[in-house]
């Protein structure tokens, strides 16, 4: 008999298409929350994949905080414009201007925290059942535990300990009125399956991910980009440096990595090799040791 | 983890065990000497061990994740890991392995290629063993590598290691397992996980990770009985693809070609593949476990849940099913005349519970008929019959088209897991 083989990639990508599809017929108004990075860049063109020829049936969901890089805005509104789809922008800035969040101060100051109850407020508004987010279980320990269909209390709560079984491809997306589900399709993939399947099927990127001169500045061993958003200490000196991003996040959280990579085979090349995790440059991570599992609890993505 | 090739495999492999047999140890090694582990995901780890007063870096402290876990010092839920070699990527679902976690190895088997399971050379055979053997052989998980492990506690005695394999041989023919594979290792010396062992010169068999970048994974899907599960309609309503009405959906089982006789399921209806459609453009064939759409040359009305098959290769069509169930939740199975949602590939139907023919206990292998209580982690075969028909396969034949799960209609939680007979 002949050996039917696929590789690793096709396989993921069957196994995240084959979720997006469930999504589209478990729920009735799906949003996919994006954030501008590769992981959410992945997620569009894998939704793009499984509804072709037809357009993606959910809008994109971006809370920007008002921190983000211009490039990022810069490369959502294109990326939107050329598959048609529709976008929610859910702002921050408002929030914190009618009052409903309050935004913190100091050095260290981050809007990281504020976006959950404006992705929150977002989801309600909308009407939205389920949102499809671009999590990996490889990211960070929290995560690992993550199931792909994720059930959301009334208030967007996770109970990690009372999850839901998960088994073969059976997917349990019943809920109560008012409740919501996350779901994460890309569950499986890690950092250098994402880069080499970007590579293989030459999606586009940001200009931030790969290497570039920018004025930065370290703090507790993360480098910063230089940007009036953050207050910084006087001992902390501006320098121009060859850096990429390995996540694109806020400014405010988004370390930068020096590094050389400025074509995505040098970065795949980079990944492989690096001893680093990717989120080991994301000062909200930094926190305490749980403040995954703490925020993901209050409806973090 | 210098892996540039794209064309790497994907293999599944499920673990369980309590802490003390060594079976974090064991993943802390297979991440570790496959470069997995980041230097800053060591430094935390490391850093809590010396907190909390530990000797040495609990390589533990890398699979549980929740802080209740951490807390306890026990994995509760599956988590799930990843590494690769140049030669295959790995999932590992991480279970514990105590009997009030059944449901958790239950799930971590579900999607498995291989089960590892761990033996203490010390002790031999114990319950977790027979536990954890007899789930991987109800959930078809078609390879199963014993590791005997710690053997350099035992002198890395051949003896110690043969008696074991006897024990284990025999204890096995009662289960229905393909593929048994035995390997003695020491995941805290390094002894045959990685490198060969310099200890036991007398084992002349492969070590375990040659054993997971190398044992043949291409036939455990069923490539023979043609089933594709409709799951999403396609009609983009455009000019350009005005006429467009494509089925979506995963190969469950067979290959599927252009021009290929096909029957559509419940109707009966007959007709031909006109293309296998997909982004990247037209596709000569599809097999598991391929997401792809199917474009037919007749116009037929086919919807989510209906079935692409052979005309001379069908599954049953029917109301009745016997079943193995595992039970997942708290409150017991509702008998006699229980009901619940019952989801199947990508159908959804209520269905009722007929009879419960037994309760297996699972370190004995014996069947209960006179217990009438379906409790959490229990394994009971039974008969249900649904509102509508579905179109199934033995669990054995095909674990898509042989597999379902049962549904809370007041809780909505996932309250079982089913294998089709």
């Amino acid at each position: 008999m002949m050996n039917y083989n696929i590789s690793h990639l096709k396989e993921l990508e069957a196994e995240s298409i084959y979720v997006l599809r469930e999504v589209a017929n478990q729920f009735e108004n799906p949003v996919l929350m994006f954030s501008g990075g590769k992981d959410s860049i992945l997620m569009v063109h894998l939704a793009v994949k499984a509804f072709y020829p037809a357009k993606i049936p959910f809008p994109l969901l971006h809370v920007d905080t008002g921190h983000n890089f211009p490039e990022t805005i810069e490369f959502r509104d294109n990326l939107v414009n050329r598959i048609g789809a529709k976008l929610i922008v859910g702002s921050v800035q408002e929030a914190i201007d009618n009052g409903m969040v309050h935004e913190e101060k100091g050095f260290n100051a981050s809007r990281n925290g504020l976006q959950t109850a404006v992705l929150l407020d977002s989801l309600e508004k909308g009407k939205y059942d389920a949102a499809l987010g671009g999590a990996r279980r490889d990211e960070e320990k929290a995560r690992a535990k993550e199931r792909f269909f994720s059930h959301r209390d009334e208030f967007g709560q996770w109970d990690p300990k009372n999850q839901r079984p998960e088994l073969w491809n059976l997917f349990n997306g019943q809920k109560h009125f008012g409740e919501h589900f996350r779901v994460f399709p890309i569950s499986n993939w890690t950092e250098l399956d994402v880069w080499q399947y970007l590579a293989y099927e030459k999606v586009e990127l940001p200009s931030l991910y790969y290497a570039h001169k920018r004025n930065v500045f370290e703090r507790d061993g993360v480098l910063l980009a230089e940007t009036p958003i953050i207050q910084r200490r006087d001992t902390e000196q501006v320098i121009e440096k060859n850096v990429r991003c390995r996540t694109i996040g806020d400014m405010t959280c988004t370390g930068v990595w020096e590094s050389d990579a400025d074509t995505i085979e040098k970065i795949i090349q980079e990944v492989s090799t690096t001893r680093m995790t990717e989120r080991g440059g994301r000062t909200d991570d930094k926190r305490s040791e749980t403040s995954m599992e703490d925020r993901k609890k209050q409806g973090y993505f | 983890m210098t892996n540039l090739n794209q064309d790497t495999e994907l293999l599944r492999f499920t673990t369980a065990g309590s802490v003390d047999d060594g079976k974090s140890t064991l993943i802390g090694r297979l991440l570790y000497d496959s470069k997995s582990i980041f230097e800053d995901q060591y430094e935390q780890i490391k850093a809590t061990s010396e907190k909390r007063g530990e000797e040495g870096v609990n390589l533990a402290l890398l699979t549980d994740g929740l802080k209740s876990e951490r807390e306890q010092g026990i994995t509760i839920d599956v988590a799930y890991r990843y590494f690769a070699t140049p030669k295959r990527k790995f999932i590992i679902a991480d279970t514990p392995g105590h009997i009030q976690y059944t449901r958790n190895m239950v799930t971590g088997a579900s999607t498995a290629n291989v089960a590892l399971i761990l033996i203490d050379a010390r002790n031999g055979i114990v319950e977790q063993t027979r536990r954890h053997s007899f789930i991987s052989s109800l959930l078809q998980i078609p390879h199963l590598v014993v590791c005997v492990n710690k053997m350099d506690l035992v002198d890395y005695s051949e003896e110690v290691y043969e008696n074991i394999k006897d024990e284990f041989s025999n204890f096995s023919n009662k289960l229905d397992v393909k593929d048994i594979h035995f390997i003695p290792i020491s995941a805290l010396k390094g002894d045959n996980v990685v490198d060969r062992s310099k200890n036991m010169e007398w084992y002349d068999g492969q070590t375990l990770m040659h054993y997971l970048e190398n044992v043949h994974i291409g036939s455990d899907h069923n490539f023979i009985d043609c089933r594709f599960p409709v799951q999403h309609v396609i009609r983009p309503y455009t000019d350009e693809f005005h006429d467009y009405r494509g089925y979506a959906g995963r190969v469950a089982g067979g290959t599927f070609k252009k021009g290929d006789e096909i029957m559509l399921l419940p109707s009966g209806f007959k007709s031909k593949i006109a293309k296998i459609d997909s982004y990247d453009g037209e596709l000569s064939e599809a097999f598991p476990p391929m997401s792809v759409t199917m474009l037919l040359e007749d116009d037929f009305d086919l919807s989510r849940g209906n079935m692409i098959v052979r005309p001379n290769n069908q599954p049953d069509v029917t109301q009745d099913i016997e079943a193995m169930i595992c039970w997942f939740n708290e409150k017991p199975m509702q008998f006699p005349r229980g009901k619940y949602k019952l989801k199947h590939t990508t159908q959804e139907v209520r269905c009722i519970v007929k009879e419960l023919r037994y309760v297996l206990d699972i370190n004995t292998l014996s069947r209960n008929q006179e217990d009438k209580s379906v409790d959490m982690n229990d394994i009971a075969r039974v008969a249900l019959r649904t509102t509508a028909p579905l179109f199934i396969d033995e669990y054995r034949k095909n674990r898509i088209t042989g597999s379902f799960i049962l549904i809370d209609e007041g809780t909505n939680n996932t309250v079982a897991a089913g294998m089709i007979i």
